[in-house]
């Protein structure tokens, strides 16, 4: 498939007349999606898509555009043609943009991962026997996912990487539930086994009666994905350059107030740590790390070449939405075998969901426990806990109420697929949070 | 275009129990001006094929951006490939399940088409919009924009079923944000709820031409305001709020693929179980609510789903009672009761499931000043910008961009960062009045997520304002 974008690439240069510069985006995948519930297949099928988004510059002016193409050259060049046609009628309809901004400096990349996926069937066996027995529903996902780079001046990037991502969760009954998840390139039935019996214990707890709280605060352990979702609330608007200089930031109070996070708070942008593509659609680079929180202060801002170029500062090649893609969190030194002690009495929270801000400008968010969420009394795991809504501030949850973020991390591959599968990933620790509120 | 596809899939149809095409085009436009300067305007084409086969008792899928023969063929290998590789496994044997195979069409009312008028014309429009938002240096961002999509579809059935569909659907924006120190509120045009199927006259039906100065000024008033006061109060929602309200609390814990639990693991289950249609109770006396893609200018309108069955307006809860859930042609015959055409995808590349279309809220006989006259103790909210709900679509916490308090029957200050929480069990029992016609608003959502793989959709809602009893609300911090 590279070969294929290159020669687009380089059928789209003989297109170009005079002056004019391009740049081309390109996403593919080629995906298997398999959707079980009560640990039978509910959907099964395969995707095949290929997309490329190309802007067609003439000195300030520009216009862009996007296509799904066949991926076979000879339908897949007159299209391109027609398209290059229609964006050059429409460039002098614009107007200059003074944003404009595309990487000049040739700095092109190659990233092929083999494909060590496991044929189809399976996967797919290997799920459903592994799930019997038991209430599994969820998605598996797998296949090749393919990025590329190209500009008129020459730089050429290119990415595709083979994974699977099997997102699921075994059910007790109604909404008690252990969520789970085995993600990565190389599939191991032993690995997938070990997670369905690790989950399977689990679900023994969610078999004694439920124990509801009543609204107030509590001691939580919060885990890595809890602590992911919290951080993708965050992430918002939370480290876009815009989002800043416009006022917009859920951190505003950071940047204006002068209010900080607990000192063990580290985040980052990890690029180089992450499995998406380390370049983006304007032909960027993006840095190995960016710091985006140091030591509990506001350290740096994502800026994509649109805001760096509006606002006179430089690019660190982030994308449009100027939001983490591979987000990186220090550990601190509590060691996982110690939480339950640390927490005490209080809730050991596995999952929250359906985040969302109820004070912007301050960082207050709520939302919901979801799937195993334990009542904890003395260091002892005693019951699960009806679902609870909670709404804090991150100023409290990793600032005045932090406890302490174990010394483990977890590695968290992004299942979402919302019209494509995502690279995006996150590396967390599990935190300890004292006065957590719970309001329904 | 249309005629060589059908060709080429009646060419490689497979000998199989059910095969059917679906093809879907979108055409998309995004003009925006931000801050008074023209963002880059965004064109995308996007279409292919999904190839559904069911087979030996199994079902699969397909889906191709490739539509030469060859491409349709290996998409119609795959689909025949997974239908017969979980047959036996599925969660119902998919032989027995009735697969529509219906023929018509369906097109969007246009009465000014998009292309009626220039792309420079449109920019223009839009930077008078702006520059009429960004009034103040306290406004630090604004922005107009229209998001224009023409969404062409033909499903094919191997037996010879065809129908075809033309949507086109305009989303207009608004937006003025307005910051002082370490406060900053936005106003908006509804967030992008005022979205509906037509051609440019949808920015007139919406306001779109009279609305900037207001929100401009509303967005400079709220940083001012003293945040939304706390404790149990009358709640007047306004159409802009209502949507999300029924969109999250009725429509989502309706969809029958929910109750059947096949979205446990992603959008939740439901608190709603199969034995409560025709019986439960779900509002107040005040509440009637309906399916219905049959509203001509409505965001989600269509002559049939995607799975193939006609589309008609049915009562989902009426007099308060349950009577009936969302789910299409496969999620029916699991549960064995009745539901509606909504077998809906995002696109060509996901398979249809269970969405909402259009779900309204029937107006009542109440004017919005005979709401206000009845409340002693309330707050009236407008625009909806934070939306939180459980896992069973029961507990949930909302936000508003704009608050105002209602004492004695009077409206009276503007209240910042208005948030409310309630239980959907027991909320809509609390609804005491419902608005008349005059307060009725045909909005929607062009953002709605659900699914494995996740699929983004737009649905209609349609409201009057609603008041209702007793609920929590608080404000911000």
């Amino acid at each position: 498939m590279r070969d294929y974008f290159y020669e687009i690439a380089d059928y789209l240069q003989s297109l170009m007349r005079g002056e004019e510069v391009w740049t081309a985006s390109y996403s593919a995948e080629d995906s298997d999606f398999v959707r079980f519930n009560h640990n039978r297949v509910r959907q099964a099928g395969s995707v095949q898509q290929r997309t490329i988004s190309i802007d067609l510059i003439q000195g300030k002016r520009h216009a862009a555009a996007s296509i799904t193409l066949s991926g076979d050259l000879e339908i897949d060049r007159p299209r391109l043609r027609r398209l290059i046609e229609d964006q050059r009628e429409m460039v002098p309809h614009l107007s200059e943009d003074p944003y404009l901004l595309y990487a000049t400096e040739v700095r092109s990349s190659e990233r092929i991962d083999p494909s060590q996926l496991p044929p189809r069937e399976h996967a797919v066996d290997a799920v459903v026997r592994a799930g019997e027995g038991k209430d599994l529903v969820g998605i598996y996902a797998a296949g090749g996912i393919h990025a590329g780079f190209a500009n008129s001046l020459g730089q050429r990037n290119w990415f595709s990487s083979y994974s699977f991502n099997l997102d699921w969760s075994l059910y007790h009954n109604a909404d008690k539930a252990v969520k789970s998840a085995y993600a990565g390139f190389v599939w191991n039935d032993a690995d997938l086994d070990a997670r369905m019996s690790s989950a399977s214990r689990q679900l023994e707890v969610l078999a004694r009666t439920p124990r509801t709280i009543d609204p107030g605060r509590y001691r939580v352990y919060l885990s890595p994905v809890a602590l992911f979702e919290l951080l993708n609330t965050v992430s918002w608007g939370g480290f876009g350059l815009k989002d800043h200089r416009t006022k917009q930031t859920p951190l505003l109070r950071m940047v204006e107030g002068g209010a900080t996070l607990h000192p063990s708070v580290d985040i980052t942008e990890n690029t180089a740590e992450g499995i998406a593509p380390d370049f983006q659609s304007q032909g960027f680079i993006r840095p190995p790390k960016v710091p985006l929180i140091e030591r509990g202060c506001f350290r740096n801002c994502l800026a994509s070449p649109r805001s760096a170029k509006e606002y006179g500062v430089p690019t660190n090649g982030a994308g449009n939405g100027e939001s983490p893609f591979s987000i990186d969190m220090a550990p601190g030194g509590l060691p996982q075998s110690d939480v339950l002690r640390e927490l005490g009495t209080g809730l050991y929270i596995n999952n929250l969901w359906y985040l969302n801000f109820s004070d912007r400008p301050a960082c207050r968010m709520t939302g919901m426990t979801r799937f195993a969420t334990l009542w904890v009394e003395n260091g002892e795991i005693v019951a699960p806990v009806n679902v609870m809504r909670f709404d804090e501030s991150i100023y409290r949850v990793l600032g005045q109420n932090l406890i302490g973020l174990t010394r483990e991390r977890d590695l968290i591959l992004d299942s979402e697929t919302y019209g494509s599968r995502s690279t995006r990933s996150g590396r967390l620790p599990g935190a300890v949070v004292d006065e957590f509120a719970f309001t329904l | 275009m249309l005629e060589s596809l059908e060709k080429r899939f009646r060419n490689i149809a497979p000998p199989v129990q059910f095969c059917s095409l679906r093809y879907v085009e979108e055409r998309d436009q995004v003009v925006q001006v931000r801050q008074n300067v023209l963002e880059p305007v965004q064109n995308s084409t996007d279409m292919g094929v999904m190839i559904t086969v069911v087979h030996e008792g199994g079902i699969g899928y397909g889906a191709t951006s490739d539509l030469s023969e060859s491409g349709l063929a290996r998409a119609a290998a795959d689909a025949r490939d997974w239908a017969k590789r979980t047959a036996g496994s599925g969660v119902v044997d998919f032989s027995a399940l009735p697969m529509p195979s219906s023929s018509g069409t369906y097109r969007s009312p246009v009465e000014i088409p998009w292309d009626s008028i220039s792309l420079e014309d449109k920019i223009d429009l839009l930077r008078r919009e702006s520059a009429r938002l960004g009034v103040d240096p306290r406004i630090v961002d604004w922005e107009a924009s229209v998001w224009y999509t023409e969404t062409d579809s033909v499903y094919l059935t191997a037996d010879g079923g065809r129908v075809e569909q033309h949507l086109r659907q305009v989303v207009p924006s608004l937006a003025a944000t307005a910051n002082e120190g370490a406060e900053t509120q936005t106003r908006s045009l509804g967030g992008r709820g005022y979205c509906r199927q037509g051609g440019l006259e949808v920015l007139a039906q919406v306001g779109f031409h009279d609305a900037a100065p207001r929100l401009a000024e509303e967005a400079l008033i709220l940083l001012t305001a003293p945040n939304c006061p706390t404790g149990k109060m009358d709640l007047l929602l306004d159409p802009d709020q209502m949507i999300l309200q029924i969109h999250e609390s009725i429509g989502h814990p309706l969809e029958l693929d929910r109750i059947l639990g096949d979205e446990r693991n992603y959008a939740g289950t439901s608190f709603v179980t199969p034995d409560m249609f025709g019986t439960y109770r779900y509002g107040s006396e005040l509440l009637d609510v309906t399916y219905d893609p049959t509203i001509p200018n409505q965001f989600a309108s269509y002559g049939f789903d995607e799975g193939g069955l006609p589309a008609r307006k049915e009562y989902i809860i009426r007099k308060g009672i349950l009577e009936r859930g969302l789910g299409a042609s496969v999620a029916r015959a699991r549960l064995r009761m009745a539901g509606v055409a909504n077998a809906r995808a995002c696109s060509w590349n996901r398979p249809p499931i269970d969405r909402m279309a259009n779900l309204n809220l029937e107006p009542g006989t109440s004017s919005l000043e005979e709401m206000i006259a009845s409340v002693e103790r309330g707050v009236y909210l407008k625009t909806n910008n934070s939306w939180s709900i459980d896992d069973s679509r029961n507990k949930f916490q909302f936000g508003c961009e704009w608050g105002q308090m209602i004492e004695n029957g009077k409206l009276t200050h503007v209240v910042k960062k208005p948030n409310y929480r309630g239980i959907s069990a027991t909320f809509w029992r609390n609804l005491k009045a419902v608005g008349n016609r005059d307060t009725f608003q045909v909005l929607g959502t062009p953002n709605c997520g659900k699914g494995e793989p996740n699929q983004s959709i737009r649905v209609g809602h349609a409201s009057p304002a609603c008041l209702f009893a007793d609920v929590d609300v608080f404000g911000g911090e």
